[in-house]
């Protein structure tokens, strides 16, 4: 269905139409929402709100935007209103020069760089587990690690994999969302996906 | 003949691997990059792990959908749609 015709199902009051939008974006809305309110419940009314929001604003939305632009504009209204009130602000752009020194693998896991033989080559290689099976990959309990590890990262950090690689936006996007520079969102997305493989890498070796 | 460019170490690969898939590198890192990458193993191990963690990342997006929650969002727009066609 394009845009125009889900809203003027939506306006016409058709429940399938809207229960359509609801299962394309549900997901998607809490996720974002979680990503400047601090716990599950609190994105979950935030969803809420934007659903209301989509529904209260329907007769002036003038389809300068795509439907989804307006409904993730909305989100992100309500979402930082709520984050302020909070008292979070969401310190996105400071990309952190306090954790410059970061290290996308275990510093000791490489031979050190003053060593005649090979400085800074893999001491403590990684574990293999790269031809995992899919089936072994995207299981519940990885799926659930991975979520876990996500949700444990730096806000701005998180923002960025979230946004980039589970929701999949291009790297412009995520810059306007973020307000961040290309080089800066390219670090917050190397460090958050570093950590996540090292956890991935923890959980394959454990398990041999 | 152009001198050959310096190794890039594991230690540095590991660190330029994002760069690299959304090629921000500059050309001269590039070639570093690949050319370490076809005598490492390790390297090469590494750089798939990162590939297949962008994948499973992605896999996260696929979430059911609480039934409670559909519900009661369902209930809201039957509230909205009979309060804004009265």
């Amino acid at each position: 269905m394009s845009d125009a015709e889900l809203i003027a199902s939506l306006r016409a009051g058709d429940e399938a139409a809207f229960g359509q939008l609801v299962d394309r974006y549900q997901a998607s809305l809490v996720r974002i929402a979680r990503l400047y309110v601090s716990s599950q419940a609190v994105a979950e009314e935030v969803a809420q709100e934007t659903w209301l929001g989509v529904l209260n604003g329907l007769d002036r939305f003038e389809e300068r935007s795509s439907l989804k632009t307006w409904i993730f504009r909305i989100l992100a209204n309500i979402a930082k209103t709520r984050g302020t009130r909070e008292g979070r602000t969401v310190p996105f752009s400071s990309v952190a020069a306090d954790d410059d020194d970061e290290h996308s693998v275990d510093p000791d896991r490489f031979i050190p760089a003053d060593a005649e033989r090979a400085p800074r080559h893999w001491a403590v290689p990684p574990a293999l587990w790269s031809t995992e099976p899919d089936e072994r990959l995207l299981a519940g309990e990885v799926r659930e690690l991975i979520f876990r590890t996500i949700d444990g990262l730096p806000p701005n950090q998180r923002a960025a994999i979230v946004l980039r690689d589970v929701e999949g936006w291009d790297s412009d996007d995520v810059r306007n969302e973020l307000g961040v520079g290309e080089t800066n969102q390219r670090v917050l997305l190397h460090r958050a996906r570093s950590k996540v493989r090292q956890a991935l890498e923890d959980y394959f070796r454990d398990d041999e | 003949m152009n001198d050959p460019l310096p190794e890039m170490p594991c230690q540095e690969l590991v660190e330029v691997i994002t760069d690299y898939l959304e090629g921000a590198l500059s050309e001269r890192d590039r070639i570093r990059f690949e050319e370490h990458l076809a005598i490492c193993g390790k390297c090469q191990e590494y750089l798939e792990q990162f590939r297949r963690t962008i994948a499973a990342v992605g896999v996260v997006r696929e979430q059911d959908l609480d039934p409670d929650v559909r519900q009661g969002l369902m209930e809201a727009f039957r509230g909205w749609s009979g309060s804004s066609a009265s």
